[in-house]
C-alpha cells in the first residue's frame, strides 16, 4: 500500500499494464465488460423465455393430443377479449391487487413512521426483525393457518362468538383471499416504505414545523412526496405478487374466486394449452409494464 | 447461444409441427370411421414391450395420485427390489397429462392414470405397450379390467389397471337425517352456500349424468358423449349451481376440512374423504344415489421415455399382488382389480369386500360411468360431440 | 423527531396491532405442530409430540430441507456475483438505454412468478433441457440477482463516488480498490442482499413448480403435504423449526443492516 501511495498516474497509454490502459483510453469498456456476465444471462435466459412465450401465444393446440400446433393465429386473444368470463377474471384479479396494495399502504405507513421517527434504535432494529420474520415461516403454510382463522368453527368466529358478536362468514370468500393476500405481503411494503421514511432528515421535519405549518399538515407535506418512491416501490411488490398469485385463490378462495393466475396454472399444469395460457400470462405483463413506468417517473427504482 | 438455440430449435419446431399435423389428420381419419372397424393406431403401438424383467435400475420416479405409494408397501418393495420410488403426486388427471408430455421427457417412468387422461395419454405417444405376461396377477384381474377400452386399443395394453372406485355423494348426518338418495341435493338452492363439488372439467359428467335420469328429452346416454344441446344443458345446470357452492374442492384435504368445520353439510366425493373424515370423528356418511355415479378407473402406465423399466414393471407387479392391492383398497378407500384381493381385505377390515364390492358380478359395473376422454367422434361414428377441449374452457366460464 | 404524546400512543397502538396481525398466524403453526389430529380445526383435539419424532425420522423432510438448501445456496451464490456486476455497471456508467437496462434488471421482480415460471418453462422444453435441479437454480437466480442488484446499487448511490475516485488518484489498482475501499463500503449491502436472495430462494412455490422436475423443495413438499393431508402435522413442525433456527441471524443481520436504513427489499414469487 505505501509503495502505491507515492506513485502518481501514469500518463494514458502508457505502462506494463496494457489492460489498464485500455480501461483509460475506453472509460466505457470496464462497466461493458461488468455488464456483460449480467446481460447475457438476461437476454439469453430470461428475455429469450418471454419471447418464446410470447410468440407461443399466437399458436394453438390440437385439441385431442395436446400437441401444439405452430400455426400463427389471434384465437387466443379473441377469446379472451370476447368471452365476458375472462374480463370478470381479469378484473377480479387486478381490483384485488389494487386493494390489497392500498390495504398494505394504510396498514403500513403508520407502522414504517414509528420505526423510522419514533422509536429508539434498538427498538427500530427489533421491529426490523420482526417484520423480516415472517418471511421465513413457509408462504404456503402461513395462508393454510388462515384457512384455521376464517373457516365456519374457526378461531374468528369462536372469538367472536365468545364475546357476544355474530359471526362474520368469511372463510372461502373474496374477502378472506383480500385478507390473506393484505397479510402475506405486507412485509414488501412496510420495508421500503420504512427505508424511504428512514432517510428523510429529522430536520427537515423540525424545519417545516418552526415554519409554523401546523404539525401534521407539515409532516404531511414534507413526508409525503419524499416517502413516495419507497411507497410506490413496495406498491410494485404487492400489486404484482397479488397479480401473479394462484395458490392462495386455491387454498382460501371460494365458488367465483379464480385469478388470472389460476386460469394460466390450469391452462400450463392441467389442460397442456399453453399457448392460451401464454395469451392470457400478457395481460399481466402489460398491466406490470404500464406500472413499471409509472413508478419510474415516480423515482421508485431507486427505493426498491 | 443465440445461433445454437435457433438452429436446432426451428428443426424441432418443424419436426413438432409435421409430428403434430400428422397427428390432427390421423385424428380426422379416425373419425371419419365408422366404429366397428380397427381404431386408429396410435404412435407407440408398435414399440414391441420387454419380455422379461432384468435388474432393478435402483430408481423409480413416479408421477400419481396422492397415496398411491404409501410407505406401507414401498418400503417393502424398495427393500426386496432395491428400487427407490420418488413420488410426484398431481393434482388432477390434466396435471398428469401435462407432466407425461414428451414422452415423461426422461423425469418420469410411470403415471397412475385415471381413464379420463388414458387416451390422451396413448395418442400423444407419452405412454408405450406393456407386456401383461409379466404381470402374474393380470389374469386374477376382474375380465372388465384386463382389457378395458381407455387402456387397450386394438388389443395392445397400455398400461396394467390398478384400481377403480365411483364418485359419491358425501352428506353431514347431523343436517341430513334422512340420508339423500338423489343427486338433486347437490343442485337444491335450499343447500346455497353449503355445497361443495370437484374443480374437474369433467364433473360435466356428473351433471349430464343427472339430467339423462331427470330430462330423459334430452336423450343423454353417455355422460361423456354429449352433443351440442345435451353438453349446453349440463353446463347451464351446473351455472345455475355455481351460486349454491362454497367452494370447488381442488384437493382432497380441501373437502375433509369443509366437512369437518362445518362449511358445507353435502358435496360430490371420494370415498377417501369420507374415511378421513370419520377416522377425525366427524358426522358423515356417503351413498351412490339411485340415478348411478360416475366413477375412476386407475391405470399404471409406463412412460415412452422411462429410464427405469424394469424398476418399473417390478413395481406394477408388486401393486397389482392381492396383498398390495388390499392395503391400497383400504387406505385409499377404493376397490381392487384384483378378484383374489377380496380375501385380503377381509383379513385386515372385516366386511370390507363387499362394503367395496370388491366381489361385484359384472352387472355391477353398469350402474358407474368410468372416466374416459371426451372426443368430437360420437359412439354413432358421427362428429357432432363436444371434445374435452371445450369441456376445460366451459369449467372456467362455470366456475366464473 | 419529536412527536405528540398521544400521537405516539397511537402510533405504538397500531405498532402491536399489526405485530399482532403478522404473528397470530405463526403462533398458530407454532401450536398446531403439537395437533393430535391430522386435520386443522378449532379448537384443536388434543395436544401430542408424536409428530417431532416422525418429522425428524423423515428422510423426505431431510431431503426437501437438505435441497432447498443446495437450491438457495448456489442460487445466492450467482445471484450474488451476477447482482453486483449488474450494480457496478449501472451505477458507473451512463449510456443510451441505462433506463432501459435497469427496468430490465428489475422484471424478474416485478412480473409475476407464474409468468416467470411458465417462462422458463418454455424455455427448457423448447431447448430440450430436462428439468432437474439446475433449471430450479437458474429460475431462482433469475429473481436473487434481482435482490442483490438493488441491494448493492442502493448503497454505491450513497457512497461518495470521491472516495473511490481518491483511491484511484493515489494509484490504487483494480483489485486493490476492491478490497480495501468497495468491499468495506458495500459489504453489509451484500449480506443484506444475499440473506433476502437466500429466503426468498428458500419459500419460493411458484417458479420452483415450473422449473422442478422429480425434485422436491421444502415448499413444493409442504404443497404436497398441504393436498394429502395426512402428515399436515410435521409441516408444521418443519416451519416452526426453520422459524427458530433463522431468528438469530435474522436479528443479527437486522441490526447490522436495519439501523441504517438500508434495507432494501425483496422478493419474487
Amino acid at each position: 500500500m505505501s509503495s502505491e501511495v507515492v506513485r502518481r498516474p501514469r500518463p494514458k497509454g502508457a505502462g506494463a499494464a496494457p489492460f489498464r490502459s485500455l480501461m483509460w483510453r475506453f472509460p466505457w469498456l470496464r462497466p461493458l465488460l461488468l455488464l456483460a456476465p449480467p446481460m447475457a444471462w438476461f437476454v439469453f435466459v430470461y428475455l429469450a423465455s418471454l419471447v418464446l412465450l410470447l410468440i407461443s401465444a399466437f399458436w394453438s393446440i390440437d385439441p385431442f393430443t395436446t400437441q401444439v400446433v405452430q400455426v400463427w393465429n389471434t384465437n387466443n386473444f379473441q377469446t379472451i377479449l370476447s368471452d365476458p368470463t375472462y374480463r370478470t377474471i381479469i378484473g377480479r384479479t387486478a381490483g384485488l391487487a389494487g386493494l390489497v396494495t392500498i390495504t398494505d399502504v394504510v396498514l403500513a405507513f403508520p407502522l414504517a413512521f414509528f420505526m423510522a421517527k419514533v422509536a429508539s434504535r434498538r427498538v427500530q432494529s427489533l421491529l426490523f426483525a420482526a417484520v423480516l420474520l415472517p418471511l421465513w415461516a413457509s408462504y404456503l403454510a402461513r395462508v393454510y393457518a388462515w384457512i384455521l382463522i376464517l373457516n365456519h368453527s374457526g378461531v374468528l368466529n369462536w372469538s367472536l362468538q365468545s364475546i357476544g358478536l355474530p359471526s362474520a362468514n368469511i372463510g372461502y370468500t373474496n374477502t378472506a383471499m383480500w385478507l390473506v393476500f393484505s397479510y402475506i405481503w405486507l412485509p414488501f411494503m412496510i420495508i421500503p416504505t420504512y427505508a424511504a421514511l428512514e432517510r428523510v432528515p429529522d430536520s427537515l421535519l423540525e424545519a417545516a414545523a418552526d415554519l409554523g405549518a401546523r404539525r401534521w399538515r407539515s409532516t404531511l407535506d414534507v413526508l409525503l412526496p419524499l416517502a413516495l418512491p419507497g411507497v410506490v416501490a413496495g406498491s410494485i411488490f404487492t400489486f404484482s405478487l397479488t397479480l401473479g398469485d394462484y395458490i392462495t385463490p386455491i387454498l382460501v378462495g371460494g365458488a367465483g374466486s379464480q385469478f388470472i393466475g389460476n386460469v394460466v396454472y390450469n391452462n400450463v399444469g392441467i389442460a397442456n394449452n399453453i399457448p392460451f395460457a401464454a395469451a392470457l400470462a400478457t395481460v399481466p405483463v402489460v398491466i406490470m409494464a404500464v406500472y413499471l413506468l409509472v413508478a419510474q417517473r415516480l423515482g421508485a427504482f431507486e427505493a426498491l | 447461444m443465440g445461433s445454437t438455440a435457433s438452429g436446432p430449435g426451428s428443426w424441432a419446431r418443424w419436426g413438432c409441427f409435421a409430428a403434430a399435423a400428422t397427428i390432427a389428420l390421423t385424428a380426422c381419419g379416425s373419425s371419419n370411421t365408422p366404429s366397428g372397424s380397427t381404431l386408429t393406431q396410435p404412435p407407440t403401438a408398435k414399440t414391441a414391450p420387454q419380455t422379461s424383467i432384468g435388474a432393478g435400475e435402483g430408481q423409480l420416479n413416479l408421477v400419481l395420485w396422492d397415496g398411491y405409494a404409501d410407505k406401507s408397501w414401498v418400503d417393502p418393495f424398495t427393500a426386496a427390489t432395491g428400487c427407490k420410488v420418488n413420488q410426484h403426486p398431481a393434482g388432477s388427471s390434466d396435471e398428469m397429462v401435462s407432466l407425461m408430455k414428451d414422452g415423461g421427457g426422461g423425469n418420469w417412468d410411470m403415471v397412475s392414470a385415471s381413464g379420463d387422461a388414458d387416451l390422451r395419454l396413448i395418442y400423444s405417444g407419452d405412454v408405450k405397450p406393456m407386456n401383461t405376461a409379466l404381470i402374474p396377477d393380470w389374469t386374477n384381474f376382474q375380465p372388465l379390467f384386463q382389457a378395458p377400452s381407455f387402456n387397450t386399443i386394438n388389443g395392445v395394453h397400455y398400461g396394467i389397471s390398478l384400481q377403480w372406485g365411483p364418485n359419491t355423494l358425501l352428506y353431514s348426518t347431523k343436517k341430513f337425517v334422512n340420508p339423500p338418495t338423489s343427486w338433486s341435493v347437490i343442485y337444491d338452492p335450499a343447500n346455497k352456500g353449503l355445497v361443495t363439488v370437484p374443480d374437474n372439467p369433467i364433473q360435466i359428467a356428473d351433471a349430464a349424468l343427472y339430467l339423462s335420469k331427470t330430462k330423459p328429452s334430452l336423450g343423454i346416454k353417455d355422460p361423456y358423449e354429449l352433443t351440442k344441446p345435451q353438453f349446453d344443458a349440463a353446463v347451464a345446470l351446473l351455472k345455475a349451481q355455481q351460486p349454491l357452492i362454497k367452494k370447488y374442492w381442488a384437493l382432497a384435504t380441501d373437502e375433509i376440512s369443509l366437512f369437518q368445520n362445518g362449511d358445507v353439510t353435502v358435496g360430490a366425493a371420494w370415498p377417501y374423504q369420507t374415511i378421513q373424515l370419520k377416522l377425525a370423528g366427524a358426522a358423515v356418511n356417503d351413498t351412490i344415489p339411485t340415478e348411478g355415479a360416475t366413477g375412476w378407473a386407475d391405470t399404471w402406465m409406463l412412460a415412452t421415455k422411462a429410464t427405469h423399466p424394469n424398476c418399473a414393471y417390478l413395481w406394477t407387479k408388486w401393486v397389482s399382488t392381492p396383498k398390495v392391492q388390499a392395503m391400497q383398497a383400504l387406505s385409499f378407500g377404493e376397490t381392487p382389480v384384483n378378484t383374489k384381493a377380496c380375501a385380503e381385505m377381509e383379513a385386515l377390515q372385516a366386511g370390507s369386500c363387499a362394503q367395496y364390492h370388491a366381489d361385484a358380478p359384472g352387472s355391477y359395473f353398469d350402474t358407474i360411468k368410468f372416466w374416459k376422454t371426451p372426443i368430437a367422434q360420437c359412439a354413432d361414428g358421427t362428429n357432432t360431440c363436444i371434445p374435452y377441449a371445450d369441456w376445460v374452457s366451459a369449467w372456467t366460464t362455470i366456475k366464473g | 423527531m419529536s412527536v405528540g404524546f398521544w400521537t405516539r400512543m397511537a402510533l405504538r397502538a397500531w405498532t402491536a396491532l399489526i405485530l399482532l396481525f403478522l404473528f397470530i398466524p405463526i403462533l398458530l403453526i407454532f401450536f398446531y405442530a403439537f395437533n393430535t389430529s391430522n386435520i386443522e380445526s378449532w379448537p384443536i383435539p388434543g395436544l401430542t409430540t408424536k409428530w417431532f419424532g416422525s418429522t425428524w425420522n423423515d428422510p423426505d423432510v431431510r431431503a426437501a430441507l437438505l435441497l432447498s438448501v443446495q437450491v438457495g445456496l448456489a442460487a445466492t451464490a450467482l445471484a450474488l456475483l451476477l447482482g453486483s456486476c449488474a450494480a457496478f455497471a449501472i451505477h458507473r456508467a451512463s449510456f443510451f438505454g441505462r433506463d432501459a437496462v435497469s427496468l430490465l434488471f428489475v422484471l424478474p421482480l416485478a412480473l409475476p412468478g407464474i409468468i416467470t415460471g411458465i417462462a422458463l418453462n418454455a424455455f427448457f422444453s423448447f431447448g430440450g433441457i430436462n428439468l432437474s435441479i439446475w433449471t430450479i437454480i437458474v429460475g431462482h437466480a433469475t429473481f436473487c440477482m434481482v435482490v442483490v442488484y438493488n441491494n448493492v446499487l442502493a448503497r454505491l448511490r450513497r457512497t461518495q463516488g470521491s472516495l473511490i475516485e481518491a483511491a484511484m488518484d493515489l494509484g490504487a489498482n483494480g483489485f486493490q480498490l476492491f478490497r480495501d475501499v468497495t468491499l468495506p463500503l458495500i459489504s453489509t449491502a451484500v449480506v443484506a442482499g444475499a440473506m433476502l436472495a437466500f429466503a426468498l430462494s428458500f419459500d419460493e412455490v411458484i417458479v420452483t413448480t415450473f422449473t422442478a422436475g422429480a425434485q422436491k423443495t421444502l415448499p413444493i413438499w409442504i404443497f404436497g403435504q398441504i393436498r394429502h393431508g395426512i402428515l399436515l402435522p410435521e409441516v408444521n413442525v418443519v416451519v416452526s423449526f426453520v422459524i427458530l433456527v433463522t431468528i438469530i441471524p435474522v436479528v443479527i443481520a437486522a441490526r447490522l443492516t436495519g439501523g441504517g436504513g438500508t434495507a432494501r427489499v425483496p422478493a419474487a414469487r
